[in-house]
């Protein structure tokens, strides 16, 4: 099996499988309902074959070799520098897993989706084929290409299958997102006039001029920003994450909002190591003002689902932090971050999806005392917010204490700042967790909700063990990047050539 | 033999004339089939004719003119295709449409050509005079005869300013031809001074045509006016043949003055990109919009020529082959658009029409995110080429400009995807043609999947591009 994956060409048929799918959807059915159930099956079994793939890429990785593996490369562009060049390291392999996880999961929540199940369903995985393509793109022009094309799915899927304010909230979405990747494309179409190419590997070891550096790092810092919803630049978050459907928004803040941090790692770390080293301050002030600010937003909110957003956009900032912070343990501590807010906020919004299908509001004053008639969902709740407030045993806790440490290298103040995120997600959460829950005083829209289903469980349970056992066994995640992020640090240090003295002016500078 | 294309469509639309004329019956179906047959055919001789300058120094054959004369067939043929029924539909089926459609290809094939002023100015003349009794062809519709007048009047006095530049550039430079100018200018300052007045003229003149702002005021009215198959002619074909001209005017004969014009090729596309995106926004008409839209993307591509190289030439070539299959596509679109054989245009009149023809939807919204320059598809690579050739070439701040104005004019295109997809209706469109089909999906195909093999494009500009660098003009 391993050896078999070695030798075809994996990269390319999980970024054209889903693609495949969604034009078998779109080609084949029609509007009557057995149509629509047909179209259902043919989204879940491509959408898991692509998973299995996906594990089995996992299982072949070798994570004792630095540099990308499974490398593709086509001419594309030719006599321009334009390859079709994919490779995965320790870094894009696990959103590469992560993106195939979740979609399946994605589409069993949206199984009772009545509303022109064709597009819906190719819609979705053309967004898998777009976010697996970005991750495995290793040729920058290639990699803008899914970056940007990820938009038209997703204006899609928040547009037509919204809630009440979903015309307003698609175009902020697109617009927000083009505005920030189109200064993007100048800083691409500058660093291919630079390079001569586009290939990342190239541009990766391509020295550029301190001045033009500055530049690119603004027009990189939009581009990843504002899909990061990086403070202040989340401000389309809120109603893109409210009105999407639930599905949508699981996609939207689990993979699409890694997207911006991944972007950070892959280009501006190692291309631009003196402006990175210039505007690190200014991105860790940034992190630790949208865990705090964010944060209290958060417990300002009165509904569901617009408060798990801003507790995602705040632990956003956590990871923004950690790879600021340029150390070994920031970095991995941001990874492991990921993936772990990944699975936790992908499962808190199915948990919302879930009261969502019984007909309860999605406002916390219309909710209440779920714990005794729903217990099996109260317990997968509460798995999912304590990971999220950074639990030990759970994923959520290893990710943030890494972040910690990194932090802490850099200055006292910092760790503390951003370990107060910690606390004031304990507070809100707990908030959530009280008035759904717990709170016997108010009932229910509808007295007794039956408890999680089949299909439910078929969404949640993976998730919480994989949260769990992440918890325990933080190594599972951390022996595949740790390579990588070594090379990554001493890449982003080694050009500077000042890595001693980093710290010390980092410290300095957050100071003064 | 160079000459042959020119000589086979100017006697292919004569003898349909003729049959026209003397048929006893109603032949305008078979008499545009024969005119596409006759564009597919003339656009095999393009490659039989040999490179090289006839006819006294007239007219020249290189790389870089078969490439727009193919842009220009692939425009005619396509804009004759969606007219097949439609003009029966709306009552201007007449068999001098396709003949009139001839006699303008004519035109912009001598205008691609010319390699002397005067040879400029009788192509410039051919195309135009088909093209007024075009806009003007329903003629007992109030509003396309207000667009044919109006058309009419702008183009007299664009050719006047035109003929007006053509005499200073030359008073100063003593000849006409494009070689000539060339060498008259090397060396003689003054006489470069003198004539960049010229060029401002023909400058102006030709910016008419292709409606750069802030000659642009026509366009809106003349394509919301003029019948729609008639607009998707005009949105496509005359722009490529003005624009190649341009291309080689600047390139050729006034390269060495790149200096001189290059400020106010920046000046056209700045302009021309702004009006395009703000100008937009309040449109209702499908047709005025994409009268604005033209406007914005003849500034993109203004910009890549505003560079000035061969990678400035490869961008402009790039762009136009890719503005001409997805305006096809969607005046295809517009076109589809009748509700009991009467013609609708206003945006609202799509809505609902993902739930009732997703085909069709998925189509006009590849056109519209390819023109608002979105990947994966066609037109961001053509934003991509000009965008390089820009920044090549040191024009960063028009770049920003391009950059601003595209996020704006996506507003627009947006909107129409906005309407198909999220809002609700019943549009209930006439069944649609096959040529109206098959423009529609051949266009969709080509826009969405160029990604896949953008090679083929991508090196027949870079090579059409180095034969006009290499040839001078």
């Amino acid at each position: 099996m391993i050896t078999l994956i070695a030798a075809a060409p994996i990269l390319s048929l999980l970024i054209w499988l889903p693609v495949l799918g969604a034009v078998i959807i779109f080609a084949t059915g029609d509007a009557s309902e057995a149509s629509a159930r047909s179209v259902r099956w043919v989204a879940f079994w491509t959408s898991l074959v692509e998973l299995i793939l996906a594990l089995g890429l996992l299982a072949a990785f070798d994570s004792q070799r630095t540099g990308f593996q499974f490398v593709e490369k086509l001419a594309w562009l030719p006599h321009a520098g334009v390859s079709y060049h994919l490779g995965v390291d320790g870094i894009s392999l696990l959103f590469v897993v992560m993106s195939a996880l979740l979609t399946p999961i994605a589409i069993v929540a949206s199984w009772r989706e009545q509303r022109r199940v064709r597009a819906y369903m190719a819609a979705f995985l053309l967004l898998e084929a777009l976010t697996i393509g970005m991750f495995e793109s290793l040729d920058f022009l290639l990699f803008y290409v899914f970056f940007e094309g990820v938009l038209l799915p997703m204006y899609l899927i928040i547009g037509v299958w919204g809630g009440e304010q979903r015309v307003r909230a698609a175009l902020r979405f697109f617009l927000f997102t083009l505005a920030g990747s189109l200064p993007m494309l100048l800083a691409l179409v500058w660093m291919w006039h630079h390079a001569g190419t586009t290939d990342m590997v190239t541009l990766m070891h391509t020295s550029i001029p301190a001045a033009v550096q500055d530049w690119l790092f603004i027009a990189f810092l939009l581009a990843f920003g504002v899909k990061a919803a990086v403070w202040p630049l989340h401000s389309w978050l809120p109603d893109a994450y409210g009105e999407a459907p639930v599905a949508g928004t699981v996609m939207l803040a689990a993979v699409l909002s890694k997207m911006g941090s991944y972007g950070f790692l892959r280009f501006s770390l190692p291309m631009l190591p003196q402006a990175t080293l210039y505007f690190a301050p200014l991105m860790l002030a940034l992190g630790v003002i949208a865990i705090i600010y964010l944060s209290f937003a958060a417990f300002a909110q009165t509904d569901m689902k617009r408060m798990i957003a801003y507790s995602s956009a705040a632990h956003m900032g956590m990871i923004v932090v950690g790879i600021f912070t340029l150390t070994v343990e920031g970095i991995e501590g941001a990874l492991f971050q990921m993936i772990s807010h990944g699975l936790v906020i992908a499962a808190l919004f199915l948990c919302v999806g879930v009261l969502l299908a019984r007909g309860q509001s999605r406002l916390l004053e219309h909710l209440g005392g779920l714990a005794v008639r729903m217990p099996i969902f109260a317990t997968f709740l509460m798995i999912f917010v304590l990971a999220n407030v950074g639990l030990p045993g759970t994923s959520g806790f290893v990710g943030e204490v890494l972040i910690l440490a990194g932090a802490i290298k850099v200055n006292f103040w910092l760790a503390l700042l951003a370990g107060s995120g910690m606390v004031l997600s304990v507070m809100f959460m707990l908030v959530l967790v009280r008035r759904v829950l717990f709170d016997q005083s108010r009932s229910s829209v509808v007295l007794a909700p039956p408890d999680v289903g089949a299909g439910e469980w078929l969404m949640l349970a993976p998730l919480a063990v994989l949260v769990l056992v992440l918890g325990i066994h933080p190594d599972a995640l951390t022996i595949p990047f740790d390579r990588a992020v070594h090379g990554l640090v001493q890449q982003t240090g080694g050009a500077l050539a000042m890595k001693a003295d980093l710290h010390h002016r980092m410290l300095a500078m957050v100071t003064r | 033999m160079s000459v042959l294309p020119i000589l086979f469509i100017g006697l292919g639309g004569m003898v349909m004339l003729l049959a026209g004329v003397f048929a006893r019956r109603d032949h305008s179906f078979a008499i545009t089939a024969a005119a596409i047959i006759v564009l597919a055919l003339a656009g095999r001789l393009v490659f039989i004719a040999p490179t090289g300058v006839v006819l006294h120094g007239l007219v020249v054959t290189n790389g870089f003119t078969r490439f727009a004369d193919i842009l220009v067939f692939l425009g005619a043929i396509g804009a004759l295709a969606i007219s097949i029924t439609y003009n029966k539909r709306v009552g201007i089926g007449q068999f001098e449409y396709p003949v009139l459609v001839l006699f303008a290809v004519v035109g912009m094939i001598v205008l691609i050509g010319a390699n002397d002023l005067l040879s400029l100015y009788v192509g410039f003349e051919i195309q135009s005079l088909a093209l007024y009794v075009l806009a003007a062809f329903a003629r007992g519709s109030l509003r396309s005869s207000e667009a044919g007048l109006k058309y009419f009047v702008l183009g007299a006095l664009s050719s006047g300013l035109l003929l007006y530049g053509i005499s200073l550039v030359y008073g100063f430079a003593g000849t006409t031809s494009f070689g000539g100018i060339a060498q008259a200018f090397s060396g003689d300052h003054a006489a470069m001074i003198g004539s960049s007045l010229g060029l401002v003229f023909v400058l102006v003149g030709l910016a008419f045509k292709i409606s750069a702002a802030p000659f642009h005021m026509w366009t809106p009215d003349v394509y919301e006016g003029a019948p729609t198959a008639v607009t998707a002619f005009f949105a496509t074909a005359p722009k490529v043949a003005v624009m190649a001209l341009l291309v080689r005017v600047l390139l050729g004969p006034f390269g060495g003055m790149l200096i001189h014009w290059q400020a106010l090729v920046e000046i056209l596309a700045a302009a021309s990109m702004i009006v395009g995106a703000i100008g937009g926004m309040r449109q209702n008409n499908i047709k005025r919009l994409m009268g604005y839209s033209a406007i914005g993307q003849m500034g993109y591509v203004l910009m890549g020529l505003a560079a000035g190289d061969a990678a400035a030439v490869r961008g402009v070539l790039i762009y136009l082959a890719i503005y001409v299959v997805m305006s096809l596509g969607v005046f295809g679109c517009i076109v589809a658009m009748s509700r009991k054989g009467r013609p609708v245009e206003r945006i609202e009149d799509l809505a609902g029409m993902a739930a009732e023809d997703p085909r069709y939807a998925l189509a006009l919204a590849i056109f519209m995110w390819g023109l608002a320059g979105i990947p994966p598809l066609a037109g961001f690579f053509s934003k991509l080429y000009v965008f390089l050739a820009a920044i090549r070439a040191g024009l960063d701040g028009l770049a920003v400009i391009g950059i601003v104005t595209s996020l704006i004019a996506a507003v627009y295109y947006l909107r129409v995807i906005k309407v198909m997809y999220f809002d609700r209706g019943e549009p209930g469109f006439d069944a649609r043609t096959v040529g109206m089909n098959a423009v529609i999906y051949a266009s969709a195909a080509a826009t969405a999947l160029f990604i896949l093999m953008p090679a083929p494009i991508t090196e027949a500009s870079t090579y059409a591009a180095h034969a006009l660098m290499s040839a001078g003009f």
